[in-house]
């Protein structure tokens, strides 16, 4: 394998730890979060001073980098999440930018604006495609246990999920936890695949790209996210002929996606046991059958 | 025993008087019904019983136990159950999941076990299953389990929301104007199902209702509201030769 494949290995699971997070508090539990980027940043810069300047192990940095973001987004979450809809975006858009302004002036811990250099970094990316493999499982079971159920109630209808006995502001609490962890874990890995980090990677643009995989996947599906994370995170290197076209290219196909389906790449549709049965099923009844006949 | 007692609850939103001194005593076993024209703060009762709004002045009892000051989620748990006059249900969820969500009393497994199937999940998730398709059995909708709640007709969706409102295994049921938009076989039918609902789960039921033919068929007590303040008390006999009530619905004459 090239560095060069290694590396859209490592962005694509990268990507898509991060975009799980945003996809069951977003897409499920439907708060609008557009600070994701706030809370990879907290991450990543907990995990790379930890192993650059205490040697702590990159794995145990990793957990630590993706606690604090579980953490932080607790004490964040609580007023925050009463906020309704475009008002709750905007709050974590300011959470987000708080968070970069901090570690630019933070200099002396965090070397400011001109970042930090020479951080530990992982050279495989085996253990990480590993990660995001299992994060992608454990999160598509959560959607579809009754705690994934409970969230999809609030995103449909608050008043009437509160009515049916659903603590809805302890399960939105859950689900940005859920979505504070991998973030964070996101960043982390970021920080020791990059080896460098500093605060503009972790602007507005990096918040808009995971909103924007998230979206064009599909909204209401974790199958769809990883199709987009997949589809987005090596759009740019196939579209690399394209030259200074290339974003313009990516730009004009996500568009093109959201017109053609508005619900985003593949809906609602999930890869589970019922969809395997039922396209089971779709191919006895065109195929096979048609090819008796 | 009163089931809910109501005493001098009151609403204001800024001037307006959404509901001044209202109070009830309901009966365990009982079907009761709340009437008025539009616009009487009926539903507001609603909201203020389930916590949605809280309330100016008054307090609200269920089996002695206070439920003003409580969140909507708690009260609904301790066994109250209402469905909307406008539909609230989950739309883009299938018609199962949307009874499933409200099974909470089949399952009680942990959060942690929501990331992984362990055996405690499979066996409860089936008895959810298993409920809430018997649930839709009694509304009528088994055969529609697996469709969008979004493309179930007007008459399905209300019935659905009754299924979805039983799933709690409530004590009190509240209907806001369950037969709001049917015609009249299909409100007859509602009304069967009703009947059929409060025997098999022993339920007590408060109605809100603008069919009078629903409401004179169905309930044993009558409350009759007007700009928040109640007229008229009593059976459907004694409502409905109400002087007051008449009034209200029809105007003064000359």
């Amino acid at each position: 394998m090239t560095i060069y494949t290694q590396g859209i290995l490592f962005l694509t699971s990268i990507n898509l730890i991060s975009v799980l997070g945003l996809s069951l508090l977003t897409g499920f539990t439907g708060s609008f979060c557009f600070g994701q980027a706030g809370f990879m940043a907290i991450g990543a810069y907990v995990s790379a001073m930890l192993a650059k300047f205490l040697s702590v192990p990159i794995p145990i940095a990793l957990v630590c980098g993706s606690l604090a973001g579980g953490l932080i987004s607790i004490p964040i979450g609580i007023p925050t999440l009463k906020l309704k809809g475009d008002y709750f975006a905007i709050a974590t858009l300011g959470f987000a930018e708080a968070v970069r302004l901090v570690i630019e002036n933070l200099q002396q811990f965090t070397g400011g604006s001109r970042g930090l250099p020479s951080i530990p970094t992982i050279k495989n990316p085996t253990g990480v495609v590993i990660l995001g493999i299992i994060a992608f499982w454990l999160v598509r079971n959560y959607i579809s246990s009754r705690h994934g159920r409970n969230c999809i109630a609030i995103r449909e209808d608050e008043i009437a999920a509160q009515s049916i006995a659903i603590n809805t502001n302890r399960y939105k609490i859950i689900s940005f936890f859920i979505n504070g962890l991998l973030a964070g874990l996101s960043g982390g890995l970021l920080a020791h695949y990059v080896g460098f980090i500093q605060p503009s990677m972790f602007g507005i643009p990096k918040s808009t790209e995971l909103i924007i995989m998230v979206i064009f996947g599909g909204l209401h599906s974790v199958t769809g996210a990883m199709l987009a994370v997949i589809i987005l995170t090596s759009l740019p290197e196939l579209l690399r002929a394209a030259a200074v076209w290339r974003l313009v290219l990516y730009g004009a196909m996500v568009i093109f996606i959201m017109i053609v389906r508005p619900g985003g790449l593949v809906g609602s549709w999930e890869l589970n046991w019922p969809s395997f049965e039922k396209l089971r099923g779709w191919i006895n009844y065109h195929v096979i059958k048609k090819s008796q006949e | 025993m009163a089931i809910l007692e109501i005493k001098h609850l009151s609403k204001y939103f800024g001037g307006v008087i959404a509901v001044e001194g209202f109070d009830l005593l309901l009966e365990k076993g009982r079907i009761e019904a709340i009437i008025g024209p539009n616009g009487a703060g009926k539903t507001t009762i609603f909201n203020l019983i389930t916590g949605i709004y809280p309330p100016s002045e008054g307090e609200i009892f269920m089996n002695e136990h206070k439920l003003t000051g409580l969140q909507t989620y708690k009260i609904s748990s301790l066994g109250i159950s209402r469905t909307f006059q406008n539909i609230r249900l989950f739309p883009d969820n299938t018609v199962i999941d949307n009874v499933s969500t409200a099974c909470h009393q089949q399952a009680n497994y942990g959060i942690l076990e929501g990331f992984i199937y362990s055996p405690r999940r499979i066996r409860e998730e089936k008895e959810i299953r298993k409920h809430s398709l018997r649930l839709l059995e009694i509304a009528g909708l088994a055969d529609r389990a697996q469709e969008n709640a979004r493309n179930l007709p007007y008459g399905h969706q209300r019935r659905l929301e009754i299924a979805r409102a039983l799933a709690l295994n409530p004590k009190l049921l509240l209907l806001d104007e369950p037969a709001a938009g049917m015609n009249p076989e299909e409100s007859r039918q509602l009304m069967v199902l009703i009947r059929d609902i409060k025997k098999e789960f022993n339920l007590t039921v408060l109605l809100i209702e603008h069919h009078m033919e629903v409401v004179m068929e169905l309930s044993d007590y009558i409350t009759v509201i007007d700009f928040g303040k109640t007229i008229a008390k009593g059976t459907p006999q004694e409502v409905q030769s109400n002087q007051k009530v008449i009034e209200a619905y029809l105007g003064i004459g000359e």
